[in-house]
């Protein structure tokens, strides 16, 4: 039943066909940013570990995570992390039925990616 | 002879096969990351940078400690379940079932890394 008419049917025009749209682009981006945050997650894990284990590892690890190459990934981390939050927040929104229509969409595309920037400025001058 | 009919055997079960139970995990594990991620790099982010037996200290506390268990468990588990869906999208064949093992079994081992560093510290 599952098998009927297998290869002779109208394939979806895919990504080259569309025009860039807010929507596609901040959908994109939730998956970018969600996977790029695997470099973070295994630098803080590896910090956590050399901690546990003693000095000397800890110094190796927490030299490589506040040097400028590990500042660099946790700034860019930050805003991603910041942008993933925001952007799971909006699929929990549409799960549960509300802002469904195109324009209040795209409203909330700009809401999340002006409040990741003003949230990851946020976090660096706390920090 | 089946006695199954069509539509209840595809009923709730969609194209992925599992019908909705991954989306439903990702959605707890999503929400319950809406509230550890902004406590965790604040509690995180004041720490880091700080000497060695400051560090120490300051993680065999149990609030800090707690935070860092539960996110960067859930963290991780959330991980592995994204980036499952990533390379089904992207992946097929056996290379997908191995890049999928791959990354489950690094997410995890990250996940109980942090949890055993987290208890050596505590006690």
């Amino acid at each position: 039943m599952a098998d009927v008419n297998r290869g002779n049917r109208p394939l979806s025009p895919h990504l080259q066909i569309y025009r860039p749209q807010l929507t596609s682009i901040t959908s994109i981006l939730t998956r970018i940013t969600g996977n790029a945050l695997i470099l973070a997650g295994l630098m803080v894990t590896w910090w956590f570990v050399a901690l546990a284990a003693g000095p000397e590892a800890f110094a190796t690890a927490d030299a490589f995570l506040t040097s400028w190459f590990g500042k660099l990934v946790f700034l860019g981390s930050i805003w991603a992390l910041w942008y993933h939050t925001l952007a799971g927040i909006r699929h929990l929104i549409w799960d549960a039925g509300y802002l469904l229509e195109v324009d209040q969409a795209e409203q909330l595309g700009w809401g999340i990616i002006i409040a990741s920037v003003c949230l990851t400025l946020f976090t660096v001058v706390v920090l | 002879m089946a006695y199954l009919t069509d539509r209840k055997r595809v009923s709730g079960l969609g194209s992925a096969g599992a019908g909705t139970a991954h989306h439903w995990h990702q959605t707890l594990l999503s929400a319950a990351l809406v509230v550890l991620v902004p406590l965790f790099l604040f509690t995180f982010g004041a720490i880091i940078g700080a000497p060695y037996e400051e560090v120490v200290a300051y993680y065999t506390r149990p609030w800090p400690a707690l935070i860092a268990l539960l996110t960067l468990t859930v963290g991780w588990v959330h991980f592995a379940k994204g980036v499952q869906v990533l390379i089904e999208d992207y992946v097929g064949g056996l290379a997908r079932k191995m890049a999928i093992i791959a990354t489950t079994c690094l997410s995890y081992a990250a996940a109980l890394a942090c949890v055993y560093a987290l208890i050596r510290l505590a006690l």
